[in-house]
């Protein structure tokens, strides 16, 4: 444990040095905040017109659409960065197991999206202040676990292929593709064929969210299986750097 | 502390190391010479628990390289070829992560004591990737040296370095290798022949030699060799110093110069003299040529190519 600490404590403190993390960070904020700021002109413009009073979802919604890209960008470098300047001869020959060096990559860039995370907040509270009788906060409670999990299950996702790769932009563009797959085109499937679309609907991770967490409900299943898929990344990620040693 | 068996490690096809045995004890400088290709880093990198050998067993400090890797990397300091560092971080901070891996208790003062070891302490604040490659080396070797290891194991320690840092790192490890057990190869065969207690001759993934640098010299010379200088040319000299008696070959070499060959012990240096002069030559200069550990290697590596290929 303490081995993961170390290594997770080095990756989010680089976080702060590196240009591409604060370009991550100012995308996503320029996003969320731009329909925010769009959310609350409609409200105090035209405040009987909508059906519904805002809640937390008009933050947390594009957060998940921004995480599909963020999450790739920001979890390349860990392991193929270690490959390609050699310093993975310096991890693999320290006194840290693989999956402990695998999970303190993935345990620092999940603490640099929960920093974000926390900075989202200011949203939810602004909106709170504005109006009556404040958020749902059943809906914000669940919408930010389901944030917290989807970013879990993507870093973890990231992480693992960056292990397989000793080019940062390989891994970049085969993460965002898997996770594309897993989340925009995996619902194809399930509406074309009338059996075995089980599968795919259970591999759906846009259902999972926008079909549930984002909408006030917590299922079990849902956290099973995004714990499932974060704990499937790091095995395979500590594979894949077992599988170094033996080349 | 260190032990070898039937070591074989295969990439694909090809075969990097082919079966080698030997051991290292404490207080030891074990050398590894060879050219490049030769299976040392490969060796190395088992040892150090970075890659499981394809055949044969390794021990280090008592424990298994592959079944206790854990217990192995806790216990060996490992400075690889390419000086692998992170260059986002000052050296400071670098050595600090390694010691918090390490689980270094007083993790600080045994960075800041480090740092003095190999006179880097006024750059502990500088980033890593601002040093020079002799920089580089120095923190490399002081990630290897934190946590006091039983082994050390070093890969081209001084390559890189000026000669002033040379000497400094030579320093260093001969320091270290009065208590502890220290792996090192080198192309540079003096170095070798200054550092090392024992040396291990690799060629082409085998064995080739093992022993003291003096005992390699004298077991593999079979006869010394002296070289004498004349004024004007030597040619007629030839014949007489080939009747001296020890004299056992002669051979010219550029103009007025001759070198002789005698067997081991019978020095005959002053009866060439003596006879040089009596033939009417002036006599400039007469040294004894000392065959190298390059000389060494190069005949057991070329024996070793002749007999592949035949």
């Amino acid at each position: 444990m303490r081995n993961i600490w170390t290594i997770a404590k080095r990756e989010y403190k680089i976080y702060f040095s590196s240009p591409l993390a604060y370009i991550v960070m100012l995308i996503i904020f320029a996003v969320i905040g731009g329909i925010f700021a769009l959310n609350i002109i409609n409200l105090t413009s035209n405040p009987f017109g909508m059906n519904q009073a805002p809640d937390a979802t008009i933050v947390t919604g594009p957060m998940a659409f921004m995480l599909v890209f963020s999450a790739p960008a920001l979890t390349m470098r860990l392991l193929a960065d270690e490959q390609r300047m050699g310093t993975l001869e310096l991890m693999l020959t320290a006194p840290v197991r693989d999956w402990e060096l695998v999970v303190g990559k993935w345990f620092g860039s999940f603490l640099f999206v929960l920093t974000i995370i926390g900075f989202s907040l200011v949203f939810p509270l602004i909106l709170n202040g504005m109006i009556d009788p404040g958020l749902d906060q059943q809906l914000m409670l669940s919408s930010y676990l389901g944030i917290i999990l989807i970013s879990a299950a993507f870093l973890s996702i990231g992480v693992s292929i960056s292990a397989m790769f000793s080019n940062q932009f390989a891994a970049f563009f085969l993460s965002m593709g898997v996770l594309v797959i897993l989340w925009f085109l995996i619902g194809i499937p399930a509406q074309i064929f009338f059996t075995g679309g089980e599968i795919f609907d259970y591999l759906n991770m846009n259902a999972r969210f926008y079909g549930s967490l984002n909408r006030g409900v917590i299922n079990l299943s849902d956290i099973v299986y995004f714990l499932s898929i974060t704990a499937l990344g790091l095995f395979i990620g500590t594979v894949s750097i077992e599988t170094r040693r033996w080349r | 502390m260190i032990r070898v068996s039937g070591l074989t490690k295969d990439y694909g096809i090809r075969r990097a190391v082919d079966n080698i045995t030997f051991e290292a004890e404490q207080g030891e400088i074990l050398g590894f010479l060879g050219p490049n290709g030769a299976g040392k880093t490969t060796t190395m990198r088992i040892l150090s628990g970075y890659m499981p050998p394809t055949e044969g067993e390794a021990t280090v400090a008592g424990f298994d390289v592959v079944s206790e890797s854990i217990d192995v990397r806790r216990r060996v300091g490992y400075l690889p070829e390419t000086v692998p560092l992170y260059t986002d971080m000052t050296v400071f901070d670098y050595l600090k992560f390694m010691a918090d891996l390490r689980h270094l208790p007083n993790g600080e003062d045994r960075v800041d004591d480090t740092l003095e070891m190999v006179g880097m302490e006024n750059r502990a604040d500088g980033y890593i990737g601002n040093l020079s490659k002799g920089m580089r080396q120095r923190v490399g070797l002081a990630q290897a040296l934190l946590h006091k290891p039983e082994v050390l194991i070093l890969d081209e320690p001084t390559i890189g370095l000026d000669p002033g840092q040379v000497v400094e790192v030579r320093n260093v490890i001969r320091e270290i290798g009065k208590e502890r057990t220290v792996l090192l190869s080198t192309h540079v065969l003096s170095e070798a022949q200054q550092l090392c207690d024992r040396v291990l001759i690799i060629n082409k993934g085998k064995i080739a030699a093992e022993d003291t640098p003096a005992n390699l010299q004298a077991s593999l010379i079979g006869s010394e060799r002296g070289m004498l200088r004349v004024r004007g040319e030597a040619d007629d000299l030839i014949d007489k110093i080939r009747k001296v008696k020890g004299v056992s070959n002669v051979q010219p070499k550029e103009d007025g110069v001759l070198e002789f060959q005698f067997a081991p012990g019978q020095d005959v240096r002053a009866e060439v003299a003596r006879t040089t002069v009596k033939a009417g030559y002036d006599l400039l200069e007469m040294r004894p040529i000392g065959m190298s550990l390059e000389d060494i290697f190069l005949q057991l590596t070329r024996e070793e190519n002749a007999e592949m290929e035949s």
